[in-house]
């Protein structure tokens, strides 16, 4: 592999990473929404 | 415009999201963004934000099966030819990998934050859009876009399905006038392009029935999608600003589709290339094809406005009910 086709790999894994991590980041603020409307309908 | 290939070029991530029809997404995001407003409830920002970004992904993923199958038709076009998968920067195997990976990753996003039946149908406008309309329709009839249109209109009813729990008459009302609407909008280019179906073997109607009985069809679906796009009017849906949009943006395209009818445009044989160029009597399919994509933002772009801005002053009062209790 050349180094400029390294390069371009890297840079590709950097962004499926920040894809991913921002992803995971979603789904953990989903799940915060969905237990406070749980919790909320439950106190009444 | 045609862009030269570099063959010596690595694979950027900006190719990977190339392969996901960014265009098309970006319809299907202001679609499903008016859907999801004008369905009633409250607006969570972390849940509209979850809704549309799955549905964009599902388009997305959707668009980048499309472009694996269809490599090698997309390599005889001149419009599709500088795609990432026909010009060799990404390779048909990882658009296939990214379509299937990004599908699951939109529909169990979904299912999180819309519920099951948003992520259902989620799931079958991808399956419909990449099974049915691409490896089934496109190949073998005229009507595949007339078909296959449906899985471009569902994103508001997804949305919808996702804040509501439910569907009505409302969502399927702004899926029935996408549905009409893509016939005439998709016609409109392929009169002017036809050259380049042609060449790939795509029997679209212009290709199959010729340009005069195109013309032909492109207004007949004006008419039937003027009057519809009024029907949220009706239903409550719809206030003043939409009737008004609605109004003056349906006689607009019925007048264009008139020219359209009237013209010689498609007549003339072997025309291919840049999606707004077109030689002088092709002008008018080229004009209703750029007004349809007008249409069809200002359409939900007032449904957008009137319920996200709060400016929904409605013109029919009793049957708002019809509307929202059917579900």
């Amino acid at each position: 592999m050349t180094p400029e086709a390294e390069r371009a790999r890297n840079r590709r894994n950097l962004m499926l990473a920040l894809a991913i991590g921002a992803l995971v980041l979603l789904v953990f603020l989903v799940t915060i929404v969905k237990m406070k409307a749980g919790v909320m309908e439950r106190s009444f | 415009m045609t862009i030269a290939h570099d063959a010596t070029r690595y694979a950027t991530a900006g190719d990977y999201f190339a392969l996901m029809k960014p265009r098309v997404m970006s319809l299907v995001v202001f679609t499903a963004l008016a859907g999801w407003f004008a369905a009633p409830g409250a607006n969570d920002p972390v849940l509209v934000f979850a809704a549309v970004l799955a549905i964009a992904a599902g388009a997305g993923a959707a668009g980048a099966l499309n472009m694996w199958y269809d490599a090698d038709i997309d390599a005889k076009m001149s419009r599709t030819r500088t795609r990432p998968v026909p010009s060799g920067r990404v390779a048909a195997s990882e658009a296939l990998a990214t379509g299937i990976v990004v599908s699951v990753l939109s529909v169990v996003l979904m299912a999180l934050a819309g519920g099951a039946l948003a992520a259902g149908l989620l799931a079958f406008t991808i399956f419909f859009y990449a099974v049915v309309y691409t490896m089934g329709l496109k190949r073998r009839t005229s009507q595949n876009i007339v078909i296959g249109g449906l899985s471009g209109a569902l994103p508001p009813a997804i949305a919808w399905a996702a804040k509501t729990g439910s569907l009505g008459l409302d969502p399927a009302l702004l899926v029935l006038i996408i549905f009409m609407w893509t016939p005439a909008h998709f016609w409109a280019l392929c009169l002017y392009q036809r050259g380049d179906y042609a060449a790939a073997g795509v029997p679209m109607l212009p290709v199959t029935h010729g340009a005069a009985a195109t013309r032909t069809q492109i207004l007949i679906y004006a008419l039937l999608l003027a009057p519809l796009g009024l029907a949220p009017v009706f239903t409550g849906l719809g206030g003043w600003i939409y009737a008004a949009v609605a109004g003056l943006g349906g006689l607009m395209f019925v007048t264009l589709a008139v020219r359209v009818a009237r013209s010689r445009a498609g007549d003339a044989e072997g025309e291919g290339g840049a999606v707004y160029d077109a030689r002088a009597e092709n002008r008018p399919a080229l004009h209703l094809f750029a007004f349809s994509i007008l249409y069809l933002f200002a359409l939900f772009g007032a449904l957008l406005a009137e319920h996200a801005f709060g400016l929904h002053w409605p013109v029919v009062m009793g049957p708002v009910v019809m509307g929202r209790v059917i579900s």
